[in-house]
């Protein structure tokens, strides 16, 4: 995974709450053995209309979200499925942040394993971004702060390796490879034990 | 101060405490494997040279893509397209490839992961038990601490049998109080998460305790578990009892003999103690709960048939009416069915099946209604065929179908037309989920059964009593 320390894009909104995987991608494009090329089905029923063209009201079919690389959606964003097709889908599509004042669990940590930032922000900042679609915003990964166009910021939390995995490209099954001797211990003490 | 369960099963798999700056290395018992979540974690290690660590603590089976028509004359399968077809067949290759046990076609124990893993007596107490899948909770019905992870953390435990883990937090879910006849397990499922809410679990392990727990089936049990996931928690937990140990003795995967025996003794120690404090409780008071079902598009719109359908609170609540074609005020109940799903990972097991059946004989579905039948496994089609359910709803004019997950996320092609109406067993209601603009209703066996007859969205309550005369 490539290194990520700072993000700066103009935002595009999704303000509906409990947008769930499968709104994100929908099942039936979940038959693929591979993780690229599902940008194309992302937000697939919300995309398209029924005879397979953009639908114009669509937030990220508008002519402003093109490029926009930071995806402000409504409060707990992710809900439902495992499914890492999910963060795979907006990265393939462009999207390398996701902001909310609530993210489901399993999707947070699918992101942040694929270097989509997912960040939780307060009700209050939150709002302020829902309200303000298309501003920029540069965000600052190390120390942790989103920048408005106005100078004012917004600082968030994210969980400290999580954050270094980002920073430093760590590759996570290469620092759980490296606890081998801890592994084995584990397993020769339970095998004492049964 | 006493520990929870949470803490007793954590601290047992805990290979590496965490820290501030890394999260904990856990150790897993059981990891379950299906082909839509594997594929790219197989891949995964294949680029890098890396063998399964624990083929033996590994399970797989296909249950999502799988057709649930039986194969023609020809033993061809009507799969929904050739991708599905083929990363049905990636698994068999992975499986061989790394020397995983796959329960597969011709296997008499292929069936949805979350049915299987407990019916083969995989799913023990104490365990820690992860699988692709955001219903691995289900698992927590036997005390075992389940939850659901992505494809590259199925990469990290098939290379090395652990996870990188922060310990959530607990939040107990009392429930006292006897459920009504005509009350499923399903019922108080979605009053709990109609409770505390579609987010009201996220960063918590739930563990549902309490005298109404105690005296679910493990089946019920199961059912309650597999939802935890729909108030956003990961994981749910029941402490381990009698009820959980018969129901494991003499099961292929379970401790035989009289290590049975010795393991009833460590696993009857799974239990909160007395003075363990948890992070968040809430009483819910199961006389209460009535006949239950969802009217919105997340599983925390919830409301009982007996009343009106609830204001809309907010933009997304009046959106998610709207997507329903329902108004605040009506009654839901009436409100014509297009096809019935009795099936999935919540609903599948016989007792659900026995449940439903119980209604339907004597009776017809409804010639406007589809009522598509779908088996937990190959096991419970069988237990039920032995018992002649399957007559009994074909009698009644439904489909009794092959094991999978079928409807209840339409990837195998099983799916409604747009607008239609489907009365679900199943667990989400999101908007398309059944496919593009189909409407979901999730409600119990009885619930579905009685609305099959009917035609519309109908309360069981005098159907079971006419099962019950």
């Amino acid at each position: 995974m490539k290194p990520i320390t700072h993000i700066r894009s103009r935002t595009v909104v999704l303000p509906h709450e409990n947008i769930d995987t499968d709104r994100i991608i929908p099942a039936r494009f979940l038959t693929t053995t591979e993780r690229t090329g599902l940008g194309k089905a992302l937000f697939n029923d919300w995309r398209y209309r029924s005879d397979g063209s953009p639908d114009p009201d669509f937030a990220l079919n508008k002519p402003q979200a093109k490029g926009c690389e930071i995806l402000v959606a409504g409060r707990n964003f992710g809900c439902g499925s495992s499914r890492e097709h999910a963060p795979w889908a907006l990265l393939d599509f462009g999207i390398r942040a996701v902001l909310s004042s609530e993210i489901a669990d399993i999707f947070r940590g699918n992101a942040l394993k694929n270097g989509v930032l997912a960040v939780v922000l307060s009700e209050g900042e939150h709002q302020y971004l829902l309200q303000h679609p298309g501003i920029e915003l540069a965000i600052d990964v190390e120390h942790g702060f989103i920048e408005l166009p106005d100078g004012g910021r917004f600082s968030f939390e994210l969980e400290p390796f999580a954050r270094h995995c980002l920073l430093s490209g760590v590759d996570q099954l290469g620092f759980l490879l490296q606890h081998e001797r801890e592994i084995s211990a584990f397993e020769n003490a339970h095998k004492e034990a049964a | 101060m006493g520990r929870t369960l949470l803490d007793k099963i954590w601290y047992a798999h805990q290979v590496c405490e965490e820290t501030p700056a890394t999260p904990g290395v856990l150790y897993v018992d059981l990891h379950l494997v299906h082909e839509v979540t594997s594929p790219q974690a197989f891949s995964e290690l294949r680029a890098r040279g890396l063998s399964v660590r624990r083929p033996e603590k590994v399970l797989a089976t296909f249950d999502h893509s799988t057709p649930t028509l039986p194969a023609d004359a020809s033993g061809k399968r009507a799969y929904v397209t050739a991708e599905a077809e083929s990363q049905v067949a990636q698994l068999e290759t992975n499986a061989r490839e790394f020397g995983i046990q796959l329960y597969g076609w011709g296997s008499a124990n292929r069936g949805i992961v979350h049915v299987i893993g407990p019916e083969l007596g995989a799913t023990q107490p104490g365990m820690t038990i992860v699988c692709g899948d955001s219903h691995t909770s289900t698992h927590g019905a036997f005390g075992a601490l389940a939850f659901g992870i992505g494809t590259t953390e199925v990469g990290h435990v098939l290379a090395t049998q652990c996870l990188l883990q922060r310990k959530p937090k607990s939040f107990a879910i009392n429930v006292s109080g006897k459920l009504r006849p005509g009350v499923m397990a399903k019922d108080l499922i979605l009053h709990i998460i109609g409770t505390i809410g579609v987010n009201g679990g996220t960063g918590y392990v739930l563990e549902y305790r309490g005298t109404t727990i105690e005296a679910l089936s493990m089946e019920e049990r199961m059912t309650v578990c597999n939802m935890s996931i729909e108030a956003g928690a990961r994981a749910g937990l029941i402490a381990p009892d009698a009820t959980t140990f018969e129901y494991l003795k003499g099961r292929p995967r379970a401790p035989q003999g009289s290590e049975f025996d010795k393991a009833v003794a460590a696993w009857s120690t799974l239990k909160s103690d007395a003075d363990a404090r948890f992070d968040r409780e809430v009483d819910i008071d199961a006389s209460k709960v009535r006949p239950s079902v969802t009217y919105g598009t997340h599983p925390g719109m919830v409301m009982t048939l007996d009343a009106p359908i609830p204001v809309a609170a907010n933009a997304q609540e009046r959106r998610a009416l709207s997507y329903m074609h329902i108004e605040s005020g009506k009654l839901l109940a009436g409100t014509p069915v297009d096809i019935v799903f009795l099936g999935s990972c919540t609903n599948s097991r016989l007792s659900d099946l026995r449940a439903a059946a119980d209604v339907l004989r004597g009776h017809k579905v409804s010639p406007k209604v589809r009522m598509l039948v779908v088996p937990g496994s190959e096991q419970v089609k069988r237990d039920a065929e032995s018992e002649g359910l399957h007559e009994v709803f074909r009698a009644a004019g439904a489909e009794w179908r092959e094991a999978g997950c079928s409807m209840c996320l339409g990837m195998n092609g099983d799916i409604g037309k747009p607008g239609q109406l489907v009365v679900s067993t199943s667990n989400r209601n999101f908007e398309g989920r059944q496919g593009p603009g189909v409407r979901t209703v999730l409600a119990s066996p009885l619930v579905a059964a009685a609305s099959a007859i009917a035609g519309h969205i109908a309360d069981p309550s005098a159907f079971v009593q006419e099962a019950a005369a």
